[in-house]
């Protein structure tokens, strides 16, 4: 770790505490969990390869970056419209520029009794109640992930959506995440909490784009509590430009008889990482943890998971597949953890990718450790370029190379978008699925 | 102009010499023939002319309406008019019949310059000629190939060499693995695109299917060569007297 990658931070939340303008900053526990952030952080530095959990993902591209802090963006962005995965019409959205909410950009329209979406600095002053407790309280093992820390010690704003107790939103509900910079490279630490009440049922979409040149880091932290009964479906995109770092840290408890249902595809990013961390802590608990990820060129997309069947009776499938092309990179590093008397658990996790250049490179690491002796659990990984034969049946039916080959990797990653259990939402992803695969570069 | 000559022609897979100096020729409107034992090289010669991979061409010429074409990718094959039924059809799992096909046909306009079929007449098209090969038309919902069974699969084949509409066809073994009433609908199907324009190349272990699809020439093949040519009765010749005569020894 170089101190100097550490030291632009170190001013920037010195010049922001100093100044007072953080939203929050008058309550204790906020002004307290940004101190032992930075704190932590320094302790910490940015992660060496030499760190287990990095050990395929270097970072050294973004520590040579400078960021400067992402101010709010007054000035138009040139954007004619704000892009859509459910279309413009439809359901309800949030808007967020560079970590910040954009009220005037989103249209929540009407949401039901007892939804709540706001941004983070709005709950602060509406609700900061349920910040003090839920904040940094979900989130568990978080102590040696720097980008948590970095994460507390400057958080501004976010996502809060609260779904009550037994109400359901039948729209998904769409996040746009859009990363925006021109002229100097921008950081923000958006900080997003997600509460799904006993019995609710909700949709939300996370759609992360990028516009502009320079580099962006995000660095988004996440916790939900999914609770008894409820069913929240959580799905993104990350299409952000090649010149963006996007790094995603989440924590979810899903109580007894709930479900989380997650999907993931990357296809942007200069180097992305999601690190997202399961824990099912009440009996029946149930999760998807799926994804897939297209990249190219020298991008470089990390999934690092983490699912702890923290009790009997819980059930998972996570699926992970994508194809590479260019010198494109991936990691998919899944743990798989049952703890002693989580008996009868119910663990599948795959990991499948296509490599289509002979520079493309996945490294795969599964982990399980399993402490109960009643479960059923498995893993599986492949990584190969595509099948000759059904290249050659597809070639002989006067099928164009670059056309065969665009519809075998379209049909083995539709196997896991199929996952998406919304039909427009799946055919919005599967469409993203088929744009990157038309810009191919053979 | 021949439709196709073959002109000792050689070939190998991994260092090993399968087709051995083969000689064929055949006239548009014409159904040829080829029979002989196993592992003689006839699906080696199917799968050379329409340039699978793993095949190195060491000697000969091939030439399609007197352009060669061992040097053609085999999409620019298909595109010329070249189709093969596949002895062992490929399962494409998440494709479905109707976007391989479509996929398949418009490619092959474009190539030749002509226009798109469009979405409606493309499935008219389609539906016309399920009902003449006999095949349901839910299969076309299904993945290519995909737990058809084996009977399915071959009727599959000559279903896209009918959507296809190829100068010429090579049927490898499409008669294996099917009833006697498939056996019949197959080979309906098969003549129905005879024509003057089209020729066939029909290899097959069975002198039954010839007695539907009649063929003008039929010819041995033994160890990577054709060594006996004749009419439509040689088959039956070989079906009662084996390959014994041509140095094979009979199976135990
Ligand atoms: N990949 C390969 N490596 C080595 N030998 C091969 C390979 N593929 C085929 N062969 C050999 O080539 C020879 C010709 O095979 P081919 O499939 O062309 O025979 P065939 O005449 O079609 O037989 P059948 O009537 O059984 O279908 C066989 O001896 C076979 O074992
Ligand atoms: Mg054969």
């Amino acid at each position: 770790m170089s101190e100097s990658a550490l030291q632009p931070f170190h001013e920037q939340y010195t010049a922001l505490t100093n100044a007072g303008s953080l939203p929050g900053s008058a309550l204790p526990w906020l002004s307290n969990l940004r101190e032992r952030g930075m704190t932590r952080f320094d302790e910490l530095g940015f992660p060496t390869p030499r760190v287990e959990k990095w050990k395929y993902t270097n970072l050294r591209a973004l520590e040579r970056q400078v960021f400067h802090p992402a101010t709010t963006m007054t000035a138009s962005l040139g954007l004619d419209r704000v892009p859509t995965l459910i279309g413009e019409q439809a359901g309800h959205r949030a808007v967020f520029v560079n970590g910040r909410f954009r009220a005037e950009m989103s249209s929540l329209g009407r949401l039901p009794k007892g939804a709540k979406v706001m941004s983070f600095a709005q709950a602060l002053e509406a609700e900061p109640n349920l910040l003090a407790e839920e904040i940094d309280q979900i989130a568990e093992g978080q102590d040696e992930q720097p980008f948590y820390h970095l994460n507390c010690a400057f958080m501004q704003d976010g996502l809060v959506l609260h779904v009550e107790e037994g109400a359901k939103i039948e729209e998904p509900i769409e996040v746009v995440y859009l990363a925006a910079a021109d002229d100097e490279s921008l950081a923000y630490h958006p900080r997003h909490l997600i509460v799904a009440g006993k019995n609710s049922e909700a949709t939300l979409v996370e759609h992360h784009v990028g516009i502009g040149e320079a580099n962006t880091l995000a660095n988004h932290v996440t916790e939900i509590r999914v609770e008894p009964g409820a069913k929240l479906h959580h799905y993104k995109l990350n299409a952000e430009t090649d010149a963006a770092f996007h790094v995603s840290t989440l924590h979810a408890r899903v109580q007894e008889n709930a479900f989380y249902d997650s999907f993931t595809l990357t296809t942007g990013g200069q180097l992305s990482r999601n690190e997202p961390h399961v824990k099912l802590e009440g009996s029946f608990a149930d999760a998807r943890l799926n994804g897939a990820y297209l990249q190219r060129g020298k991008q470089h997309c990390d999934n690092t998971t983490l699912i702890e069947h923290a009790v009997p009776d819980t059930h998972c499938r996570e699926i992970f597949k994508g194809a590479l092309e260019g010198k494109g990179r991936a990691v998919f590093a899944g743990k798989l953890h049952v703890y002693p008397d989580a008996q009868r658990t119910d663990g599948n996790q795959l990991s499948r990718c296509l490599l289509l250049s002979n520079q493309a490179e996945i490294d795969t690491k599964p982990e399980l450790e399993i402490y109960a002796d009643d479960v059923v659990c498995s893993h599986g990984c492949t990584a190969g370029e595509l099948e000759k034969d059904p290249l050659f049946y597809l070639r002989s039916r006067g099928i164009p190379f670059p056309v065969a080959r665009r519809m075998m990797v379209e049909s083995f990653l539709a196997e896991v978008v199929q996952e998406i259990t919304t039909e427009d939402l799946r055919q919005a992803f599967l469409d993203r699925v088929t744009d990157w695969l038309s810009r191919s570069e053979q | 102009m021949a439709m196709l000559e073959i002109k000792d022609l050689r070939a190998e897979i991994e260092g090993t010499e399968i087709l051995k100096g083969l000689n064929l020729s055949m006239d548009p409107g014409e159904v040829h023939a080829i029979m002989g034992p196993n592992g003689s090289g006839k699906s080696t010669l199917a799968h050379v002319l329409t340039g699978r991979d793993g095949y190195e061409v060491t000697g000969g010429d091939a030439l399609f309406q007197g352009q060669s074409i061992l040097e053609m990718e085999p999409e620019e094959r298909a595109a010329v008019g070249l189709f093969l039924a596949f002895q062992y059809p490929v399962e494409i799992p998440g494709v479905t019949m109707t976007t391989f096909l479509k996929e398949a046909v418009n490619s092959i306009r474009k190539a030749r310059g002509e226009d798109e079929l469009d979405a409606m007449k493309f499935t008219k098209q389609l539906r016309e000629r399920c009902k003449l090969l006999n095949i349901p038309e839910d299969m076309m919902r299904r993945s290519v190939n995909t737990g058809f069974s084996g009977g399915e699969k071959k009727r599959a084949e000559v279903l896209q060499m009918a959507a296809l509409e190829p100068k010429l066809a090579v049927l490898d073994e499409t008669d294996s693995g099917l009833d006697i009433d498939a056996l019949k609908t197959v080979a309906d199907g098969v003549n129905r695109l005879r024509s003057p324009e089209r020729s066939m190349l029909v290899i097959t272990h069975y002198q039954r299917l010839l007695n539907y699809i009649v063929p003008d020439h039929v010819h041995v093949m033994v160890k990577g060569q054709i060594v006996k040519s004749g009419g439509k009765d040689l088959a039956h010749e070989l079906e009662a007297e084996g390959y014994a005569q041509f140095g094979e020894e009979k199976a135990a």
